[in-house]
């Protein structure tokens, strides 16, 4: 390459010319990366901005909100004592940890035997599996509604789970799925071949591999049903309430500072978690480098 | 060979029965429903009464504030993902910041503490008048809801565009200018197109939610907005009529189909 | 990306089902022993929660306590599974309608001494009206409908519904969110019958409400509260309970029924016909209707009780409140609602949604 360039001057020069416009292309860049950091920045305070506000509010002994009444730790305190927050927390958490939990063990499931299904078939399979996420929540919810009554079934935790689980699947699906079919199907019938039962061989070859497929998806799957309100909306019975549903029924009434508080320290644990995570990654990576 | 083929079928049973009974079965008794009187009789009354003032008049300001807050979406989200796939400056993790984390917050909080900055003695009204400025009404008004839609469904647009933006590879850019192209030539010639379908899978990511919306309005609306959206709810939840809510729900169902149609296609194309 | 989410959710799993299970060993996630429990349904912040908590230890009987915003919310729930609650507090015209759709239980008043005791005759006999022979419902607060005003910002007493036409209060005006609430509203500052099924008046009421529409902040129910403290509007609809509970937090609030005449209501405790726990019901609003019970939740949510033995207890000086205790004397014009049947009721409805979507 280099012997090329030299060769004859009128590409010495073309090259010269090319550096210099990658030159000029970089300072242009470079003239506009304030601009364009300051853009960014705008975005970010529009997404943080009502979530900075939820946790000074937190800390805001007025209880009617945009009115500052001094620095207060007590929403803080008397959230421990608020029964029907912390059941409200408890029952979402559970809802969160019991529907991504089963909706991984089913979509896992299905992902494996959807891999050796005929071709019609699969798509069909994943075709209905898409619905729930392309539908609007309130048509799913309001589906989900008609068959619960029409079951005669008593809403309540149960048919919020099972709605959970359902619009979950799809996100484990879309996470597993691809993992799966990079797999390589030798390793697993080698491992039969050396006389593995089927199931030691998939927990000692397949699932190692669609692990973080698993994690992501059941991440997304938690996160789903932790944001969830519409369908729950729709599920839910007497005396069952998510933070959703009660925030939603709290927003007509004012909403209870000890509520800021718990939604606050929810943020605050999270963000640190992963804070923690990022930096044993980087440290990780620079150990890899080494 | 036929044994894992009876493993799969044993594996795919559970997800197979579920699938049915809680994706087809309950599509199938909204269609029923929409599709039925009280008596059990077929009537396509109910899918007709889109037609009603009230209803599609509601429809009609649904399209109206999806269509305004998809835009505002657009707009913001192509020179944003630009922005960051130019100076890829930690990206991921930016995207992770302004994407997922926010989600930990609940989103009906976050909706709701727009209310806060937005109302009549609120944040930004003390602000302005604070610099001798008039107050604006800000709260209750179609441009809160589409505020309201923009910040909970800005991210569902910045995720494709993002991911179509980095997609390109920067030889084909860097060719286009080669050959003579200006930076506005090239956008419009190879790097719009080429971002074409992350720009239509998020339009469709924002849409659709925007268009069904009853959460944001009754947050942010003062219930001076009906969107199509709250009809449904409310049939549900005060006129107790079922039947109506779920004639109505067939009307979003035809919206949602044809959205989901064109991404198919535009998916289609991208592989071809 | 997917490598942080991978660990993020191992260690959020682990730490989040480690408080969940915390929680539930310390008792605050426990579900309550089905049997022993009854299933409240009252309007939002209109019990003392500490009569809820003495009822509980007292009788040991657990309570569930749920809440709903207006009468229209309520219905389709207890329509669509009554067994769900056992004990609800729907106004008069709503008592009617549950009746007559047979929702509602028969009550035994052998169980509940304190009910003929201490609540008043007078309002009995307003309760036959929608409870003819009192046999589904006793009496638990009663009120009107008037408006909520503040006296710092506001240059007039608004004793006329005419005032929330009025252009000069754009944007200072909050209107109920509920049907009937709101086309009384308009019927009677038209002059008529806010129970009327007239097509031409209810057109004409439909109309006007459109057209005050633009100068409406907000159509809200319990919000007009906060909303109204907080000094966000001037004047806003609302019952007359709330006149001196907001007054407690901002002095500058004051409630005023204007002179064409309103609403008077009555909400009482019904037990719904699917009741599983009808003694432990029964028991709810005997309790409720114990003197010394009903004066401590007067004094927390201050809507006017028919407990004329509560009363007895009051020192004068609320005694003679007359925003607490209306004279209603005064009033020719006070209506109460009435159940209007399926048909009419579909057509208020409609005609709402008309001018929510104008």
């Amino acid at each position: 390459m280099e012997k090329l360039t030299y060769s004859s001057g009128t590409m010495r020069k073309e090259a010269a010319l090319k550096r210099r416009i990658a030159r000029q292309e970089q300072k242009k860049r470079y003239r506009h990366l304030g601009l364009k950091r300051f853009y960014i920045a705008l975005i970010f305070i529009f997404m943080y901005a009502p979530i900075v506000l939820l946790i000074i509010q937190s800390f805001n002994r007025s209880k009617s909100r945009g009115h500052w009444g001094g620095f207060t730790l007590k929403w803080y305190a008397s959230l421990f004592t608020n029964a029907e927050i912390l059941q409200a927390f408890v029952t979402t958490i559970l809802l969160a940890v019991l529907s991504s939990l089963i909706a991984v063990i089913l979509g896992t499931m299905a992902c494996i035997a959807m891999d050796r299904m005929k071709k019609m078939d699969r798509q069909l399979m994943l075709g209905v599996t898409n619905i729930p996420m392309l539908n609007a929540d309130i048509v799913t919810g309001v589906s989900f509604m008609l068959l619960f009554m029409t079951l005669r079934m008593e809403l309540g935790f149960g048919t919020i789970l099972l709605a959970h689980i359902t619009f979950n699947i799809p996100y484990v699906i879309l996470n597993v799925m691809p993992r799966y079919r990079e797999l390589n199907p030798h390793i697993y019938e080698a491992a039969l071949d050396l006389g593995a039962t089927p199931a030691r061989a998939f927990f000692k070859t397949v699932l190692p591999e669609i692990m973080p497929g698993i994690l992501s998806g059941a991440l997304m799957a938690f996160t789903m049903s932790l944001d969830d309100f519409i369908i729950t909306h729709f599920t839910t019975g007497a005396g069952v309430d998510t933070l959703s549903t009660k925030i939603y029924a709290e927003v007509k009434l004012g909403i209870k500072p000890e509520m800021y508080a718990l939604s606050a320290m929810i943020f605050v644990t999270v963000l640190v978690l992963l804070a923690l995570v990022n930096r044993s990654q980087t440290a990780e990576a620079r150990k890899a480098g080494d | 060979m036929n044994r894992t083929k009876h493993i799969s079928r044993v594996l795919g049973l559970p997800y197979r029965l579920w699938a049915a009974v809680f994706i087809v079965v309950p599509l199938v008794m909204v269609i029923w429903y929409g599709l039925t009187d009280a008596n059990g009789h077929a009537t396509f009354a109910n899918v007709a009464a889109i037609a009603d003032p009230a209803h599609s008049k509601a429809l009609l300001m649904s399209i109206l504030l999806a269509a305004a807050a998809t835009l505002v979406c657009l707009l913001l989200a192509y020179p944003l993902c630009m922005f960051l796939v130019e100076t890829e400056s930690h990206s991921n993790s930016f995207l992770t910041m302004l994407l997922i984390i926010p989600m930990w917050m609940n989103f009906l909080l976050r909706t709701y503490a727009w209310q806060s900055i937005l109302e009549k003695t609120g944040i930004l009204n003390t602000a302005l008048t604070a610099l001798g400025l008039h107050p604006l009404r800000l709260i209750n008004t179609p441009g809160a809801i589409i505020l309201g839609m923009v910040y909970n469904f800005l991210p569902f647009m910045v995720l494709p565009i993002y991911n179509s933006l980095e997609k390109i590879d920067p030889n084909v850019i860097n060719a286009a200018r080669d050959l003579g192209a200006s930076s506005r030539q090239t956008f419009l010639k190879v790097t719009f197109p080429l971002s074409l379908p992350g720009v239509i899978s998020g339009i469709n990511l924002v849409f659709v939610p925007a268009l069904t919306t009853f959460v944001i309005t009754s947050l942010l609306g003062g219930g001076k907005i009906l969107l199509i959206g709250n009809v449904i709810e409310q049939e549900f939840t005060l006129a107790y009529d079922w039947h109506l809510g779920s004639g109505l729900s067939l009307v979003l169902l035809i919206f949602i189909i044809i959205s989901v149609v064109i991404s198919t296609l535009t998916d289609k194309e991208e592989e071809a | 990306m997917t490598k942080i989410f991978a660990k993020l959710i191992g260690l959020s799993l682990v730490s989040v089902t480690a408080l969940a299970g915390a929680s539930i060993l310390t008792g605050c996630g426990n579900k309550e022993d089905n049997s022993k429990a009854l299933y409240v349904y009252n309007w939002g912040e209109y019990i003392d929660p500490e009569v809820v908590g003495d009822f509980e230890k007292e009788t040991g009987i657990s309570v569930v306590y749920d809440e709903f915003e207006t009468n229209e919310v309520m219905y389709p729930k207890i329509d669509a599974d009554p067994s769900q609650y056992d004990v609800i507090c729907p106004s008069d015209y709503m008592i009617a309608k549950m009746a007559e759709n047979g929702l509602l239980a028969k009550l035994d008043f052998s169980k509940m001494p304190n009910a003929k005791k201490n609540i008043g005759e007078t309002y009995w006999k307003q309760s036959e009206d929608f409870d003819p022979g009192n046999v589904y419902s006793v009496p638990y607060c009663w009120g009107t409908v008037g408006i909520l005003y503040n006296t710092r910002t506001m240059d007039r007493v608004p004793d006329t519904w005419d005032v929330l036409w009025d252009p000069k209060y754009d944007d200072e005006i909050l209107m109920q969110d509920s049907v009937r609430d709101l086309f009384a509203v308009a019927l009677k500052r038209l002059g008529y019958s806010l129970n009327s099924t007239d097509e031409q008046e209810l057109q004409e009421a439909k109309e006007s409400l459109i057209k005050e529409k633009p100068l409406v902040q907000a159509y809200v129910v319990d919000e007009v509260r906060d909303k109204m403290v907080g000094g966000e509007a001037k004047m806003g609809v609302i019952f007359s309970g709330e006149a001196e509970y907001t007054r407690e937090l901002n002095p500058d609030m004051a409630y005023v029924i204007p002179k064409e005449g309103t609403n008077v209501w009555i909400d009482s405790w019904v037990i719904t016909s699917g009741s599983r726990h009808k003694d432990a019901a029964e028991q709810w609003i005997d309790y409720m209707c114990r003197a010394d019970v009903a004066l401590k939740n007067f004094e927390y949510i201050y809507y006017s009780t028919p407990n004329t033995a509560a009363v007895e207890l009051m020192d004068e000086e609320e005694r003679n409140n007359d925003v607490l205790f209306p004279d209603l004397s005064q009033y020719d014009n006070l209506e109460a609602y009435t159940y209007l049947g399926e048909k009419m009721e579909t057509h208020y409805f409609n005609l709402w949604k008309e001018v929510k979507s104008a």
